[in-house]
């Protein structure tokens, strides 16, 4: 699997932002995205090993240009610690998906074997359904979508992708 | 308030209201100078202006809900033009946060795209330091407003007082002001190598307080100088190596000068569209050097050669030091050509008018230029107002032209001028108005006259809201939609109404009478001068096209 999550010239952008725990930082971010016509493909948020420290993911279609200005705004804003552009770093990304799939008796069998070959897990079942947890990057959890289409998705909730750098954070300071 | 006279401050401009009857208790026994206002977008121009004139920090205090959102359009001001103020706004009690109760209103929420930063400050004991960030905050690195929310038991409450240490360090907060010295000197290179160098310079010229350093460098390498709006005064408009302004309603020269540059030092400025016109063709000659504090300004709208982050004083301190070892002669020599052909557009194409038998809006502010010897401070409303007080009146120091730049909020000159009058009481201070924009505000004529604050209207009366009528006539075939305002109140009266002095100038040889009386009145005055009523602002550069496609008449 290829190290880096998009390359230079790609479109998608994904960005970690380190930020104080605060009131209203992360309607500071999405306002800041609604408000310079920025856009959001996804979005991850939850504390991070640090007391006091959130870490939020955002995955920005952006080219070379407009990824250097949302970093810089994002950097600009008083609460933000840490924006690292992940695209341009070896980084590791996952999403996780929970997915209610129709389990008609003639589709059981073959949803639990298309679960074995994607390493995913059934977390729930019921008598109509079953709900499937899987994990990977986004590519996996499109196909195993795309797979269980068919037979009839009732819902579907993603997490948006998390991400981190491969390498040991080299830097504290706001850069 | 303890913490309030700890940041020095000394004037705060407010109006009160039931959630900080409790602050205005305790004001009162302080000798903080309280500038009672007639509406709170007032007391935000003002307190805007008074920061601009004075160096310090600009504070209003105002109460929850309708007393709150009346503060939006000054504080939105504020942040486009990087002003230093702080707005204390009341808040319903914490427990009552969320219950849509009496006149509460989020303008936390409402203000966080127009605020530097804000807080709702949660405890008592958290009080003192929010403050002494709040000020820090709104001082330093790219100066802007800041909002701090003070829900009512909050400011009622009690803690024991700490003072926060002077010196704040923030993690997440530390603009870089140090530019690279590598990149000064390469940029002393570019300067002396250049044949066709300008220096473009903005607002934030001023507002590091770097005007003279500017002017140092310029006049040593005998480079032209060109500004924004929002620059005028960063290097004095009466020195020959002044172009005058730039964009839209920029001269001739400074234009086609910005066309034909190789070199463009450009200064605390943001490259807005106001100044750019389309960008695509914008100094395409020139390698752009770009000098800013906040590194968003830096290549957002126009490809830089050479990216200077730092406060511009260091910076420009920093090129002329490096330059004292340099051998510039030979240099500025071989350069004259470009002066001359300077000099030349300047001669083809003045800034021009002919004063007939009615009078002339720019005739006006020429002769109110003459007649203060250049010195008055002078603020502005917005429109063809601004834009022939930006053309006709020159400015030789910073801080002395005060207008809305960014936002382009009518209503903004005399409350504004009446922020710069509490900040200079000697100097003379003069809002250049329209007869539209100074009725959005004329209200605080009330607040001038109570609190002695003397300062002097001119009302270039031309019965249109002008600017946009321009547009409609050079545009829109002449279909002049909703911009005749003929019916407009006896201003003469009007200012004797509210204790002020009223004076009118209807034909072109009263003018200089009515200045001069007015000038000399010691009460706030207005002077309604009726003007060519379908006078244009020239040059002009049609929105979306390159500055150097110019309307001249
Ligand atoms: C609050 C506000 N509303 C509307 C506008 C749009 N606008 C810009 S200039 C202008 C006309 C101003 O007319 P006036 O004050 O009479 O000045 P003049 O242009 O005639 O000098 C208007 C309506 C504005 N800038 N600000």
């Amino acid at each position: 699997m290829n190290n880096f999550i998009a390359d230079a010239s790609s479109k998608q952008r994904v960005l970690s932002i380190l930020v104080e725990d605060k009131p209203g930082v992360l309607s500071r971010i999405a306002g800041l995205f609604s408000g310079r016509g920025f856009n959001i493909d996804s979005l991850c948020v939850a504390s991070s090993n640090d007391p006091g420290e959130s870490r939020i993911t955002i995955v920005t279609p952006a080219d070379h240009h407009l990824i250097e200005q949302i970093k810089k705004q994002l950097r600009k804003l008083i609460n933000v610690i840490k924006v690292q552009d992940l695209s341009e770093v070896p980084a590791v990304a996952r999403e996780m998906a929970l997915i209610k799939v129709q389990a008609k008796a003639e589709h059981r069998a073959e949803i639990l074997r298309i679960v074995d070959i994607f390493r995913c897990k059934v977390v729930d079942v019921s008598a109509g359904h079953y709900t499937i947890e899987v994990t990977g990057n986004q590519g996996k959890i499109e196909a195993l979508l795309e797979l269980f289409r068919p037979m009839g998705i009732k819902e579907i909730a993603r997490t948006g992708i998390a991400a981190l750098s491969r390498e040991a954070s080299k830097t504290n300071g706001r850069n | 308030m303890k913490m309030l006279q700890s940041e020095g401050v000394e004037t705060i401009f407010g109006y009160p209201g039931g959630v900080v009857i409790d602050i205005y208790d305790e004001l009162e026994k302080t000798d903080i100078r309280h500038i009672l206002v007639r509406h709170e977008q007032g007391a935000v121009h003002m307190a805007d202006a008074y920061a601009r004139t004075s160096g310090k920090v600009g504070v209003c205090l105002v109460t929850s809900g309708p007393g709150a959102t009346n503060t939006v359009t000054g504080i939105a001001s504020a942040y486009l033009d990087s002003v230093p103020i702080v707005v204390f706004t009341g808040q319903v009690p914490t427990h009552l946060i969320g219950n849509d109760a009496f006149q509460e209103v989020d303008i936390v929420g409402i203000t966080r795209p127009c605020t530097k930063h804000n807080y709702l400050v949660k405890s008592t004991g958290d009080l003192a330091y929010i403050i002494r960030e709040a000020f820090y905050l709104a001082r330093s690195g790219r100066p802007g407003p800041v909002l701090v929310d003070l829900p009512k038991d909050v400011s009622v409450g009690t803690a024991t007082y700490k003072e926060p240490p002077r010196e704040i360090k923030m993690r997440t907060y530390n603009p870089t002001i140090d530019p690279n010295p590598k990149m000064l000197s390469k940029t002393i290179d570019a300067l002396l190598e250049a044949k066709k160098p300008m220096i473009f310079a903005g607002g934030g010229v001023i507002s590091a307080g770097a005007s003279e350093d500017l002017t140092t460098l310029a006049r040593q390498l005998k480079i032209p100088v060109t500004t924004t709006l929002m620059g005028l005064g960063s290097f004095p408009g009466s020195d020959s190596l002044s172009l005058g302004m730039i964009g839209m309603h920029g001269t001739y020269r400074a234009n086609m000068a910005t066309a034909e540059a190789d070199l463009m030092l450009a200064v605390g400025v943001r490259f807005d569209d106001r100044v750019t016109g389309k960008v695509e063709t914008f100094a395409k000659q020139a390698k752009i050097i770009h000098v800013d504090i906040d590194p968003t300004s830096i290549r957002k709208n126009v490809p830089v050669w050479l990216p200077i982050v730092g406060d511009c004083k260091k910076t420009l301190e920093g090129l002329n030091a490096l330059l004292k070892d340099r051998e510039i002669a030979s240099s500025v020599e071989s350069r004259s050509p470009w002066l001359k052909q300077i000099e030349d557009w300047k001669n083809a194409k003045r800034l021009a008018y002919e004063q007939k038998d009615i009078i002339k809006p720019q005739y006006v502010v020429e002769r109110l230029y003459a007649l203060t010897q250049g010195k008055a401070i002078i603020s502005t409303e917005v429109g063809q107002n601004q834009m022939w007080a930006a053309q006709y009146y020159l400015f030789d120091r910073p801080n002395q032209f005060v207008t809305s730049g960014g936002l382009g909020v009518m209503g903004y000159g005399l409350p504004a001028a009446i922020g710069a009058k509490a900040a200079n009481p000697d100097r003379i201070v003069v809002d250049i108005a329209g007869d539209g924009s100074i009725q959005m505000n004329i209200q605080e004529l009330a607040t001038a006259v109570q609190h002695n604050l003397p300062v002097k209207v001119v009302i270039l009366n031309n019965g249109y809201l002008g600017m946009v009528r321009q547009w409609q006539q050079l545009f829109y075939d002449k279909r002049y939609c909703q911009t005749t305002m003929d019916f407009q109140p006896d201003f003469v009266k009007l200012a004797e109404a509210y204790g002020a002095v009223g004076l009118r100038a209807t034909r072109p040889d009263e003018v200089d009478a009515v200045l001069k009386a007015g000038l000399a009145e010691t009460k706030p005055v207005i002077m309604d001068f009726k003007v060519e009523r379908e006078e244009c602002v020239y040059p002009m550069v049609p929105a979306g096209k390159a500055i150097t496609e110019m309307l001249l008449t």
